[in-house]
């Protein structure tokens, strides 16, 4: 485990503010190191989780390889809204090419700097949910299977965001998207399809998998650090809520992150080799129903009448998750 | 040194002689050859610093080739037909970003209906990617354009194709005269790239570029086109004073001098229509070949000058425009003062139809005698066409239309007769 929670409670919030910790825990992007590697006055959308998770995700990169970071970058809202020409956010080197091969181009990188003698430096490939787990999803399993020197990052806001909220195969059940309409007898996207990708990456035996959301930011440096500090495919599944797509109010992405958290939609957890190696702990449960409601592309399953069969098949799924990962076990994560 | 080997052999020790530092593979036939004989260099430690990495598909092939290129590193991959397709999305990236690739192309039909022989529909299918594209008439000329295109691309920041005929060529037994390690450095300067990912000097690379620049980014990939066309020349005048040998160039004239005549085509059939040409200039015919070697870009003023005296031109291509005819009687036509019906097409040699010396003849002579149709197929089978295009009239459920003409033909497989 290479993040100890602190528990501050007096904030009210599980928010943990810096300023509380001994200087040697606080965040890479709370200290004057951090490098603004996805600089400020990009055009995400107000609210943005994807443009919080990766500024974060990439200085705590950064800090690990001592400033010796090159970034490779899939097709979708993170390319489109850092780099609107003559314009970059990017204070890395950094390279887009096409949608679905950025796993592959993080590999001829890493290649290059092997044959040139340059392995301090260090190679993280970066996408959305449709770079990584539709479009990209053969590079990324031939990179893991290969086990190439990459971080692969995956922001997963569940949809395909960038061309208008089409459903990607990280779209929910029920959720409505621009493909999957909330119209009909079972509105919104299918139940029992969908690809589980962090489980996927497992099944690769690389030396690293872990998940992460952006409300818990100390959690998430913490485990690109660690990625950090290893050979070989690595990859991390950041769960990053979209106020435009996901329909919830921009001041509240932090929250609809842990709620998808706590109520076990979304598991949290670190594996080695393929092998379950540290989960974090629901601290207060709450019913999928609280994470649903403040959502407008759920907001069909809460008409006159409610869809209460949708709903505790959703909560039916978080129960799952919360026995397959021990998210409520008694003793502390391992 | 001569050699007796294989041409895919002869390439993988050429492009060995370059010195590449990243090499990704993927299987398709007819170019397998090629990155097993490197594969195995680089297993055996003689390119060392190399990278050979086994990917997962063309795509990922043309990828790994661009993330490598980007980072500063000499990058080269081999495919074919179908391959090719697949990681044409790459393609067009690659030179969009300006990444000096090498790539050999072993040409091959593409499907429906699958075939694995020669033709060059995989190569013409990307003429307007944005790569140079050279083809070579001999194994000889393979191997030695493969030293010219990482010159050409690395000094144009310009990806190269370099197309040889499949299996023709790629499996061809030929004698070669491989150069030494000293000839190729002294030829060849380490790869310099003008952009590069590098943490010291952080640029973004493959940024969104919006109507007000898109033009302008587009042009110049022609301008260092139209450039290429400047230096092709005198790079294979210089490759002629170091290695002692005529490879390369723009193009190839033969017996043009005064040839009412003048037949272009392009890779491996140039000799069977030289042999042709020669038996024909014996009885007093007035025909010549033009060869292109340089195909993308399209050398306008060298062939409007080849052509010049020609008052017939007859381009055999084994490509089809299907709906059009030919694709490079259309690049011909647009450098050929006369007029654009003297400008005829033969298709040959789909999906690795033999070319014979007699059909050839034949056409060449329909030409000359003004008798041969605009555009014509050689050694179409009437027969077998007419059967299937009666069996649609007579059925709406007809069938598969590949399947069927197979089993009028009797044959279980495709074919080489």
């Amino acid at each position: 485990m290479s993040y100890q929670p602190v528990k501050f409670y007096q904030t009210g919030t599980f928010t943990v503010g810096n300023r509380l910790l001994p200087p040697d825990v606080r965040t890479v992007q709370s200290t004057q190191r951090r490098t603004n590697s996805l600089n400020s006055g990009h055009r995400a959308c107000q609210g943005c989780g994807e443009a919080l998770g990766a500024r974060f995700a990439m200085d705590a990169a950064m800090e690990a390889s001592e400033r010796k970071l090159i970034a490779a970058n899939a097709t979708g809202c993170l390319e489109v809204f850092s780099t609107p020409y003559p314009e970059t956010s990017w204070q890395i080197p950094w390279i887009h090419s096409v949608f679905g091969n950025t796993a592959a181009v993080a590999t001829g990188i890493a290649a290059a700097l092997k044959v040139k003698g340059r392995t301090d430096v260090r190679v993280v490939a970066q996408g959305g949910d449709g770079g990584t787990t539709d479009i990209g999803f053969g590079c990324l399993s031939g990179m893991f299977e290969r086990n190439d020197d990459v971080l692969f990052i995956c922001y997963d806001n569940e949809a395909y965001m960038n061309t208008g909220v089409q459903r990607s195969s990280a779209t929910p059940a029920a959720a409505r998207t621009a493909t999957t309409m909330a119209v009909g007898s079972e509105p919104g996207n299918v139940f029992g399809q969908g690809k589980n990708v962090p489980a996927i990456a497992m099944a690769h035996e690389i030396p690293y998998v872990a998940t992460a959301t952006v409300a818990d930011l100390h959690d998430l440096e913490a485990k690109v650090k660690t990625a950090m500090g290893m050979r070989g495919a690595r990859y991390i599944h950041i769960l990053v809520p979209c106020p435009l797509g996901w329909g919830h109010a921009s001041h509240d992405t932090i929250r609809i992150a842990r709620l998808a958290k706590e109520t076990g939609l979304f598991p949290v957890f670190e594996a080695a080799h393929g092998e379950l190696t540290s989960v974090s702990r629901i601290r207060h449960q709450h019913a999928v129903e609280d994470y649903l409601r403040p959502q407008k592309r759920f907001a069909h399953l809460f008409g006159d009448p409610p869809r209460r069969d949708v709903i505790d098949h959703l909560q039916a799924l978080a129960d799952r998750n919360i026995r397959r990962y021990g998210l409520l076990d008694a003793k502390e994560s391992v | 040194m001569l050699k007796q080997i294989e041409g895919s052999r002869a390439v993988a020790e050429a492009v060995a002689l370059c010195r590449p530092e990243v090499i990704c593979a993927y299987p398709i036939s007819p170019q397998t050859h090629i990155v097993e004989g490197l594969g195995e260099m680089v297993k055996r430690g003689a390119l060392a610093p190399c990278e050979f990495i086994n990917v997962e598909s063309e795509f990922a092939a043309m990828s790994v080739a661009i993330g490598a290129s980007a980072a500063g590193a000499r990058a080269y991959t081999a495919t074919a037909s179908q391959g090719l397709l697949f990681m044409a999305e790459a393609v067009f990236n690659a030179s969009g970003l300006g990444l000096p690739i090498v790539m050999t192309v072993a040409n091959r039909a593409i499907g429906a209906p699958i075939n694995i022989w020669n033709d060059h529909t995989d190569a013409m299918s990307q003429r307007d990617c944005g790569w140079i594209q050279l083809f070579a008439e001999t194994n000889q000329e393979a191997l030695d354009l493969h030293i010219q295109a990482f010159r050409l691309g690395e000094e144009l920041s310009l990806p190269v194709m370099v197309c040889m005929d499949g299996f023709i060529l790629t499996h061809a037994y030929e004698r070669v005269d491989m150069p030494t390690q000293a000839q190729v450095d002294a030829y060849l300067p380490p790869y310099v790239p003008r952009q590069s990912l590098d943490p010291a000097e952080p640029v973004s690379i493959g940024a969104m570029v919006g109507p007000e620049a898109f033009m302008e980014v587009r042009y110049l990939a022609h301008v260092k086109q139209m450039r290429a066309l400047e230096l092709i020349p005198g790079w294979a005048e210089e490759f002629r004073r170091a290695f002692g040998r005529d490879s390369g160039g723009l193009l190839h004239s033969y017996r043009t001098e005064d040839a009412e005549l003048v037949i272009v085509a392009l890779g491996s059939v140039l000799g069977t229509i030289k042999d042709t040409v020669d038996a024909m200039r014996e009885r007093g015919v007035r025909i010549g070949v033009l060869g292109i070697t340089c195909f993308r870009p399209w050398p306008q003023e060298a062939v409007r000058a080849a052509l010049a005296q020609a008052k017939q031109v007859l381009v055999l291509e084994k490509s089809l425009a299907v709906g059009l005819g030919g694709i490079v009687s259309n690049n011909v036509r647009t450098s050929y003062a006369g007029a654009a019906q003297a400008v005829r097409t033969v298709i040959a040699g789909l999906g690795g139809r033999p070319i014979s010396r007699a059909s050839l003849e034949r056409v060449f002579a329909q030409a000359l005698d003004g008798t041969l149709d605009p555009v014509t197929f050689l050694d179409l089978d009437r027969g077998l066409v007419e059967r299937a295009l009666a069996r649609e009239r007579e059925a709406r459920r007809s069938g598969p239309i590949a399947e069927n003409i197979l089993r009028d033909l009797g044959v279980v497989g495709a074919r080489i007769s």
